[in-house]
């Protein structure tokens, strides 16, 4: 407890300092915030699912519909165990507000994503009912749909028979995810692939993009080949790879921008690094006459050394607690002000990333000094040398 | 006065080698916000130097109604017949409608340097496409053949994806394409890949359809005329008509935004960020010349002198900092051809410009840091009590 009171009482020093100090060290951190909440939405979506299931698009571009007839052929191929199929749907609800929606078929979507919780009564339903759609819970709350309402949800690439773009549709249930992971994931809607299929101008038989289940996920590779071979040389060629390189490859569309985020990144703390390290290293010059007279009274040379980077450590922990804890609400009030930045936060792992950037550069700015302050030796010190 | 003052900023400025180190922290914080900020605004200034060049103003898009994008949109066969034959349609040297139907559809390829692959738009255009876009020039090889499954690719396709040179084939649907040309046009349809209407729409499976039919007006005024024409029109009825350059500039729209506010967001931050840095340093500058500055006043300098040798020096040091981040950006950045997602959910290439306004705006950013930076210091140094700070070690 008295070590910490003294380290304390040395970072607090010279106060003009230390404030200015700490006050950079927050800006940092605000920054590292949000840019690394940036950062780990635009590459993490892609490592909350697991490889058991695989997912079958047109060779051509995930853009591209693949047939219903594909379905039963699919499901012969040796390993497959079951299927599902979504077409987007370029649902819109208002002016222009795009909703992620997909057209399924009830009874494969329970199947395949048991990640999906709803009641008994809400899946038979939604198998029932030709206008029925299921909405994600998050999204939901948000709309503040209850089943029972009717979605005015229309699709800007399906028209009805009749020529109209607005569907509409019964909210036949609210899914859950099946952890908190999934939870986050329930910002879509699915509608019943049966009447979108029989209902729009386009004709039936458009299926989307195929999800697979597998009966044993270690032989994904080998089954992913079987499909794709089966489709080989047909207008309908295929590319099968598991979920988790489907989403990253979604990801990656967004492509440089990430690039240029971790570039920004590493300039703002190269910067901050530099800045900081200087006032540490002046610090501990000033107070060099200082270490000598605790060296004097007994303490170790280990000591004064883990003194020194204690202050450096406490110092950088107070400025990036702050500096995160100013990014997050920042990141809160963004998230909800601007849609570019919908569904951006700063979660667990940025949190994790901030507090590893928070002990590397107590160490890179703490350390030089630190060890120089342990090699002081009494006399000249004392001497003014 | 005057001379004091002259005399004062000199000492100081030669004095600033001694304090190296400490000077260097301003210009290399001032560096590294100038540098960022330089190179957020550059990306958006590029983005939106080639939507601007994006889309003639004459130029007329008959979308289906609600659609938003190119891609999302379809129509009918007979949308072209009917689109040329619109009032207001400009009419070519052999007195042919200025009129493009065009199918839009999605290919993945792999990008340069990776192995996961990306979207471009490959466009399917009427034999009238390329005389509706008269900015694009085939710099390589030349032009599709209509009827054969051949690409002509845009110079940002070529640069961002692999296996796009001239001579080269692309597997899709189920059969080899080959690149015959590459053109330049400066805008937007240098991330597309061209080729024939007609063969898209066989290969695609979509002989009956467009995504879109674009077409040349006469006048700002036709456009009215046109959209009324085409909608009295019961086959035609669900259309919407837009303006092309409007078109892009709409698409971008968001993304242009996000990332100026990101821009905005960054550089304040991390200026505020470098004026605490400056001012640290312009204290313990001052605070080292305690002596030096009492000495000054005790043998007649005035306060005046005392406040702007501070200044100028920590307004000197954020200028060479500013600068620094400038040219660093201008180097690193400038022309730097990038991508990322565009309008039709495909990738949209784009160069970083570093322009001479923004250099400029990053240099007045610069000085701000700098004159907060080293106002208060000044004033203490101005402020001390001669005696006390003759006392003082």
């Amino acid at each position: 407890m008295g070590f910490i009171r003294f380290v304390w009482a040395g970072i607090w020093r010279k106060k003009t300092r230390a404030f200015l100090t700490l006050l950079s060290l927050i800006c940092a951190f605000l920054l590292f915030g949000l840019l690394q909440a940036l950062n780990v939405f635009a590459t993490s979506g892609a490592d909350f699912v697991g490889a058991s299931r695989l997912i079958t698009q047109s060779r051509v571009s995930f853009t591209d519909s693949l047939p219903i007839r594909l379905l039963p052929e699919i499901e012969k191929i040796p390993g497959v165990k079951d299927v599902s199929h979504d077409q987007w749907f370029g649902g819109v609800i208002g002016e222009n507000t795009q909703m992620f929606t997909f057209a399924s078929d009830p009874a494969r979507l329970r199947r395949v994503y048991p990640e999906w919780v709803m009641t008994d009564a809400e899946w038979k339903s939604f198998e029932n009912t030709r206008s029925g759609a299921i909405v994600g819970r998050v999204l939901a709350d948000k709309y503040g749909w209850k089943v029972g309402d009717k979605l005015p949800l229309k699709s800007n690439i399906f028209p009805k028979k009749d020529g109209s773009m607005a569907w509409g549709f019964d909210v036949v249930g609210i899914f859950d995810g099946k952890d908190a992971t999934w939870q986050a994931q329930t910002q879509s809607i699915y509608i019943n692939w049966g009447y979108f299929s029989e209902a729009n101008q386009f004709g039936a038989g458009i299926a989307g993009t195929y999800a697979v289940v597998l009966d044993d996920p270690d032989r994904a590779n080998e089954v992913a080949q079987a499909i794709d071979a089966r489709f080989m040389n047909s207008p309908n060629e295929t590319k099968t790879q598991s979920e988790k390189d489907f989403n990253k490859g979604f990801l990656a569309q967004i492509g440089d921008i990430a690039l240029i985020v971790n570039l920004i990144l590493v300039a703002v703390f190269f910067t901050i690094l530099i800045l900081t390290g200087n006032t540490m290293a002046q610090a501990v010059r000033e107070r060099i006459p200082e270490l000598a007279v605790l060296k004097t009274l007994g303490f170790s040379n280990l000591l004064v050394t883990v003194l020194v980077l204690a202050e450096a450590l406490f110092l950088c922990l107070l400025g990036g607690l702050i500096g995160m804890l100013l990014a997050s609400l920042m990141m809160k009030g963004m998230a909800q002000a601007v849609p570019f930045f919908a569904g951006v936060r700063t979660d667990g792992t940025v949190w994790l990333r901030a507090m590893l950037a928070i002990v590397a550069l107590a160490l890179a700015v703490g350390l030089p000094p630190a060890l120089r302050a342990g090699r002081v030796r009494i006399v000249d010190a004392l001497a003014g040398r | 006065m005057f001379r004091q003052l002259y005399e004062i900023v000199l000492l100081n400025l030669k004095s600033i080698p001694e304090r190296l180190g400490a000077s260097l922290v301003i210009i290399v914080g001032i560096a590294g916000v100038v540098g960022v900020f330089t190179a957020l605004f550059a990306m958006s200034q590029g983005i939106e130097t080639t939507m601007v060049a994006s889309g003639d103003p004459l130029n007329g898009m008959v979308l289906r109604g609600g659609s938003q994008a190119e891609l999302n949109s379809t129509l009918g066969r007979d949308a072209l017949d009917l689109a040329a034959r619109a009032p207001g349609v400009r009419k070519d040297a052999r007195g042919e409608p200025l009129a493009s139907g065009e199918i839009i559809v999605i290919a993945e390829l792999p990008k340069k340097g990776g192995t996961l692959g990306a979207n471009v738009t490959l466009r399917g255009i009427s034999p009238q496409g390329l005389a509706l876009r008269p900015q694009l020039k085939v710099v390589e090889g030349r032009a599709f053949t209509p009827g054969l499954q051949e690409l002509l690719v845009g110079r940002g396709a070529v640069d961002q994806f692999e296996g796009l040179g001239v001579g080269l084939t692309v597997r899709l649907r189920g059969s080899e394409w080959t690149v015959v040309g590459v053109f330049e046009s400066g805008d937007i349809s240098e991330s597309e890949i061209l080729t024939d209407a007609a063969t898209a729409q066989t290969a695609w499976g979509r002989p009956n359809t467009f995504s879109t039919v674009l077409v040349a007006l006469e006048s700002p005024e036709a456009f009215g005329p046109f959209e009324t024409a085409l909608k009295l029109d019961p086959r035609m009825s669900q259309v919407e008509v837009k303006n092309q350059a409007k078109y892009y500039s709409e698409q971008t729209e968001q993304s242009t935004q996000g990332i100026r506010l990101l821009g905005a967001v960054v550089s304040i931050i991390m200026a505020l960020g470098a004026i605490f840095a400056a001012l640290n340093t312009m204290y313990a500058s001052v605070s080292s010349r305690t002596r030096e500055i009492a000495t000054l006043r005790a043998i007649g300098f005035g306060g005046l002198p005392v406040v702007s040798s501070v200044m100028v020096e920590a307004m000197l040091l954020a200028l060479v900092g500013g600068l620094i981040g400038a040219v660093i950006t201008y180097v690193v950045f400038n022309g730097m051809t990038v991508s990322t997602l565009g309008g039709n959910f495909t990738q949209m290439v784009f160069a970083f410009q570093v322009t001479p306004g923004l250099v400029g705006f990053g240099l007045v950013l610069a000085l701000g840091i700098g004159f907060l930076g080293g106002l208060l210091p000044a004033l203490r140094a101005a402020r001390m009590q001669v005696t006390t700070a003759l006392r003082e070690a």
